[in-house]
């Protein structure tokens, strides 16, 4: 089973403005003025140099919002939202298999946010004759919603208009789907108008997609139910958009989590791999980069006698093999 | 998870020994809370010795925002001081130690609240 993530930035797109990208050049420039004499005469040196810099500054957790890709056997595909992510998740796609070898696309949708749903007018296998995407969520509005998106006079192109085959398919908590090889359960989460997390398991792996889930402390039966969700994941998508003290104070009920209790609900879990996700558009890289190494921190605090739990951090590109 | 209050002349100062994570953080609001029914407008401050505290999750930094709203509604003054490293990181991670009042020292503590 492998993971691809598309997009991982929470509520809209962002990117790198060019004042930024000089201050980066510049602090690159400044790094490499101090590199030992003969480093970056060859072309290996200089690789070796770039990839020896902090991910902040030789790369970027990059800006498209929620879109996550997952591959099983028989080479099915799944995807896990439709945020801006999936334009460059269906270039590929274009890239690989053209018009002539139609594909199925799974499509799973936490939830109707315009953040989770606005790259579907831009994922080009929609456009293909012959493809196929079956979009499933818990949502009773779920196509409506698709479809409004797609109509005038938001988006020009209306959603009558697409010539691959689209399917809507509500699912329900409670229950486990086989779905492309998949096993596949929904949990419902706190979120404005609700959300919900996908479990999807295969071959005795297990990826969880938990974003724009808000986890009330106070709650135990749900703090329960979760780590129950959360069971034994080899990696879980985990929505850590705001620090702890944000969450529980000034940014209590927006419907997000921290990074901290990311990591104490995948110990309780036994969860083998944590991914922060669905970034705060107001966290540039530097940030992301030191909320990884705090939460790692965390861990490593927190953990006591159980096994280690791997804290990565999701960016825009980034691929996971379990 | 155990609460002591001891005898001070500027300020209600309580000790906090023990963890303070999901299953003890209700314990240690309880424990709190007549220490913080005291902690208003008038009183002397109070400050939480956390010099015995040697873990706290994110459920025992729920309880201390908690109590911090509660003291400032009164008009109270609460700070807590004296911790032990790995705790004052947690505090630095989950940036509470930007809205509620942390101390390296006791002295430093009672300069600023007393």
């Amino acid at each position: 089973m492998q993971v691809q993530f598309w997009g991982t930035r929470g509520s809209l797109p962002v990117s790198l403005n060019a004042e930024q990208l000089r201050q980066r050049l510049l602090s690159v420039l400044e790094k490499a003025a101090h590199a030992p004499a003969g480093t970056l005469d060859t072309a290996v040196g200089r690789a070796g140099f770039v990839d020896s810099l902090p991910f902040a500054m030789r790369g970027t957790y990059g800006g498209q919002t929620p879109c996550v890709e997952l591959r099983g056997k028989d080479d099915a595909t799944l995807i896990c939202d439709l945020g801006s992510g999936a334009r460059g998740l269906g270039n590929a796609k274009l890239a690989r298999f053209g018009p002539g070898q139609p594909q199925t696309y799974h499509i799973f949708i936490s939830h109707l946010h315009w953040d989770h749903l606005m790259g579907l007018p831009f994922f080009g296998p929609l456009y293909i004759p012959g493809n196929r995407l079956v979009i499933h969520g818990c949502h009773a509005e779920l196509e409506a919603a698709v479809r409004l998106q797609m109509s005038a006079p938001g988006f020009p192109v209306d959603f009558s208009l697409v010539q691959g085959q689209v399917e809507f398919r509500l699912l329900e908590t409670g229950r486990a789907y086989d779905i492309a090889g998949f096993r596949v359960e929904a949990m419902r989460q706190t979120h404005g108008g609700d959300s919900y997390g996908y479990r999807f398991e295969q071959d005795g792996k297990c990826f969880v997609y938990a974003t724009d889930s808000e986890h009330k402390l106070d709650q135990e039966e749900q703090w329960a139910a979760c780590i129950e969700f959360f069971r034994e994941a080899d990696l879980i998508a985990f929505d850590a958009m705001y620090s702890l003290s944000e969450m529980v104070s000034v940014k209590a009920d927006w419907g997000h989590s921290s990074n901290m209790i990311g990591v104490e609900l995948a110990l309780a879990a036994g969860a083998r791999r944590l991914a922060l996700f669905h970034h705060d558009p107001l966290n540039d890289d530097a940030s992301l980069d030191r909320l990884l190494e705090d939460s790692r921190r965390f861990e490593a605090m927190s953990r006591s006698r159980r096994p280690p739990l791997e804290v990565i951090s999701a960016h825009d590109g980034l691929t996971v093999q379990l | 998870m155990e609460l002591e209050a001891v005898v001070h002349p500027k300020a209600n100062l309580v000790m906090v020994r023990g963890r303070i994570d999901h299953g003890s953080s209700m314990t240690f609001s309880e424990l709190l809370h007549p220490h913080l029914e005291k902690c208003k407008k008038g009183n002397p401050p109070l400050i939480l010795n956390f010099s015995g505290v040697d873990y706290i999750s994110s459920a025992g930094l729920r309880a201390l925002m908690i109590a911090t709203r509660f003291a400032r509604n009164q008009g109270g003054r609460l700070g807590i001081a004296e911790f032990q490293p790995l705790v004052r990181e947690v505090f630095g991670i989950s940036r509470f130690d930007l809205v509620i009042p942390c101390f390296d020292t006791l002295e430093a503590a009672l300069g600023e609240l007393a």
